[in-house]
């Protein structure tokens, strides 16, 4: 099986549209408010200076999401 | 820094839900939003108070409220936190959402941010589907304007069934729309139409199975609708809280948890499991925000954020976001130093010579001795000292720092420094509440709010106390300045020394804020950090003028007077103790002599420990109380400039160790008695205060002592 693309594997200047969440609980819910639903337009617009955070352009606002977290964002 | 009368101290803690009317007949307002959206600015802009504003995400984490009139009637207009949803995820959603809830105000205005308009339409469904009588107020329209977006307001106001009405809050005369609206909607005259999200066919018509009994227990109290997908949702907060204000009673009643069951059953024999259903639901929301949007929003520049775009990959690049960072620590303390030296020495001149015709006053009426050395020699003249160090600098950093905060690079910092905080097994946004710290350490406590995981929480408001508050920073400028800034003949050059010494003894704070976050996440506070996201809002133009007159007027003259408060009293008690003699010596002669020992392992000595302990009150009291120390001991002069204070020191033993362990001391001590109080309240519990009392004490007294003990040992 091919591993699927996340928002993770994104590098900046890098657009994709989000698919399946795979983050359960409290994470979901954070990226639910921010409106991270399925086949949104996401945009990585670039790493924090130590590399991780990254900055992603959502729904017009810019939000850090960090490494560990992104990855569990699937791509569509 | 969320730094004014109302965020500080004893008053920074949770209005709650009392509120507060001058007049019966006042019709209670809620201002809700996303966050930094400028609610805060609205709320300011309406009741002419002055609830602290800047440009990142969760600045207001408690209830503020303020009373206006339109003219027509009176307002009481609270200021809620600023959340994304109201599905209460973390501790600022449920103080929104349960004032929304069980507050009942007659209106509820949510602002949104006319730049990211389809974001902030999720909170404003959600909003509708509690309270039918919103008015929307879209902020930010000269922001949107200037990146080329266009709002249709009465398309918005006709898909939503709501008033809607633009405004720049900033400049107050926009806001008259949104009075005019408040009025009508206060009246109840214009019957509202609120849209209502539709739901999958399956939560619909669990929904409806739910509806009969909840509107029964309910009784118009709350939406029924909305409670019942809440309870379908299995909302815990919200359950807990309808026990406590409905009473037991409700979630007890058999008829409606039948109906819950089966009603979750039913949706499960649909697939729809309960993570499902919360992502069917906010899904449903989101795609009609998105479709409300489309239909008012047009973007005429594809490319409208560019400009923040380009500021952010210098601002936060690999090779710029530190020594970036470092250097504008740098020349925000040498714009302060520099800038603090002229008036501090017109003011020092102007109020000695305001001493010397106090003098001559009491002379003139032949006033006895001692009552001329109480109020003149101790009350005044520390007084005097406060006045003419403290504020100089502070009314030059308050208002810089609030403009770095203004333009909205404080998240910047937060995202720069997440991963060294992860590293220490906690979270970036714990470099905003250390920023708050560098105001004011209770304020910085309060804001740990904002930090979701009550662990990493903790971690933010046990090492608060690394970065020094306003009232500890004179102190630090003095000593270096007495110590460290070179020869005056330098210019330029020793006020630029002064603001590195400054800059370093910040980073050796910070740095120490690391040390012993990890150190707690290893210990007390075991754990992994936890997840997190963290909004970098556009770059505003600040409001220059604003910020400086507010941050003079809140900050900088509330800080001072409380300083003055403490330091007028505690200049009488000192001048008492220092001039009552018992047996051979004085009360304070006594009391430096018994310390005195023990403060000389720490390179200190009796007086300067006992300037520490008598400044648990207020930081900004350890210098004059060092002064009154030493000039009671003997050598009584004019202490109009630095040079003289250098030389009442040296006199007393002061050597450049001991200026070190003075700055360290004054760096890691136990935090002021306010603070305390303050992490009291946070905490709940007495365990962690005496943690947050302990911590810094302990790294105080040992960099101190290996800094002594070196020193001894070399020379």
């Amino acid at each position: 099986m091919i591993a699927k693309k996340t928002l993770a594997t994104l590098t900046p200047g890098d657009s994709a549209i989000v698919g399946e969440l795979k983050t359960t609980g409290c994470m979901r819910r954070r990226f639910l408010d921010i409106g991270l639903v399925e086949s949104t337009p996401v945009k990585c617009i670039g790493r924090s200076p130590g590399g991780d955070p990254s900055a992603y352009l959502i729904r017009g606002a810019v939000i850090a999401i960090r490494e560990e977290d992104s990855r569990e964002i699937l791509l569509a | 820094m969320g730094l004014t009368t109302s965020a500080v101290g004893a008053n920074a803690i949770d209005s709650g839900l009392e509120i507060r009317k001058a007049s019966p007949a006042d019709k209670v307002v809620a201002l809700a939003g996303n966050p930094n959206v400028g609610k805060s600015t609205v709320f300011n802009a309406l009741t002419g108070m002055n609830q602290h504003t800047g440009n990142w995400p969760g600045k207001t984490v408690a209830n503020a409220q303020g009373c206006f009139s339109s003219g027509k009637r009176g307002y009481v207009l609270v200021d809620i936190p600023g959340t994304y949803s109201l599905m209460a995820h973390s501790a600022e959603e449920e103080i929104a959402r349960n004032f929304l809830c069980f507050a009942d105000p007659d209106v509820t205005v949510v602002v949104c941010d006319a730049t990211c308009l389809e974001r902030n339409l999720n909170l404003v469904l959600q909003t509708l589907e509690i309270s039918s009588n919103v008015v929307v107020c879209v902020n930010l329209m000269d922001e949107a304007k200037r990146k080329h977006i266009s709002i249709d307001i009465d398309a918005l106001s006709r898909r939503l069934g709501v008033p809607v009405v633009g405004a720049t809050a900033r400049n107050k005369r926009t806001l008259d729309a949104l009075v005019r609206a408040l009025d009508e909607a206060a009246d109840g005259t214009k019957p509202m139409m609120p849209f209502v999200t539709r739901y999958p066919a399956e939560i619909e018509c669990a929904v409806s199975a739910l509806l009969p009994s909840v509107e029964r227990l309910a009784g118009g109290r709350l939406n029924s609708r909305w409670l019942s997908l809440r309870l379908l949702d299995r909302d815990e907060s919200l359950i807990r809280e309808i026990a406590r204000y409905f009473g037991p009673d409700f979630m007890e009643d058999d008829e409606l948890l039948g109906a819950l069951d089966a009603a979750q059953a039913e949706l499960e024999r649909h697939g729809i499991t309960s993570d499902r259903l919360n992502d069917l639901i906010v899904s449903s929301l989101v795609s009609a925000a998105q479709e409300i949007s489309a239909e008012s929003v047009t973007f005429h520049d594809a490319k409208y954020n560019e400009r923040d775009r380009r500021v952010d990959r210098v601002l936060t690049s690999k090779w710029g976001g530190y020594p970036i960072m470092l250097a504008l620590l740098l020349l925000v303390f040498w714009l302060t130093i520099v800038g603090a030296n002229y008036p501090s020495s017109l003011l020092a001149d102007g109020l000695f010579w305001v001493q010397d015709k106090l003098s001559e006053l009491f002379a003139l009426l032949s006033a006895p001795t001692w009552l001329h050395d109480v109020f003149v020699l101790g009350v005044y003249r520390t007084l005097a000292w406060v006045v003419s160090v403290m504020l100089p600098p502070m009314a030059i950093f308050f208002p810089l720092f609030t403009l770095l905060e203004d333009v909205g690079y404080l998240p910047r910092i937060a995202y720069n420094l997440d991963k060294p905080f992860r590293r220490c097994n906690a979270c970036g946004k714990q470099a905003l509440t250390m920023c708050m710290g560098f105001g004011c350490n209770a304020a910085g406590i309060v804001g740990c709010r904002i930090i979701d995981s009550p662990r990493e929480r903790l971690l933010a408001v046990l090492t608060n106390n690394f970065v020094p508050c306003n009232g500890r920073f004179p102190t630090l400028i003095a000593v270096i300045g007495m110590f460290f800034a070179g020869a005056a003949s330098w210019g330029v050059a020793s006020s630029l020394v002064s603001a590195l010494a400054l800059t370093a003894v910040i980073v050796l704070g910070i740095a120490m804020t690391f040390c012993s976050t990890k150190l707690l996440s290893k210990t007390l506070l075991k754990g992994v950090p936890s997840s997190f996201t963290l909004e970098l809002p556009p770059y505003r133009k600040p409001q220059v003028g604003k910020v400086i007159v507010r941050s003079l007027l809140d900050r900088t003259l509330f800080v001072l007077g409380r300083a003055a408060a403490v330091a007028a009293p505690a200049g009488l008690g000192l001048w008492l103790a220092a001039n009552i003699t018992v047996g051979d010596a004085s009360i304070l002669a006594h009391c430096a002599g018994f310390l005195d020992p023990f403060a000389r392992l720490l390179g200190l000595d009796g007086i300067i420990l006992i300037a520490f302990i008598l400044g648990l009150p207020a930081n900004e009291i350890v210098i004059p109380i060092i002064i009154m120390g030493y000039m009671a001991q003997g050598s009584l002069l004019e202490l109009d400039s630095t040079l003289q204070m250098r030389e009442l020191f040296v006199a007393n033993g002061w050597t450049a160790i001991t200026a070190i362990n003075v700055m360290l001391f004054s760096l890691m001590h136990w935090p002021c008695s306010t603070t305390l109080l303050t992490i009291k309240k946070e905490t709940g519990s007495w365990k962690w205060t005496a943690v947050a009392f302990a911590l810094p004490t302990a790294f105080g007294l040992a960099a101190c002592f290996i800094v002594a003990t070196a020193a001894r040992l070399l020379s």
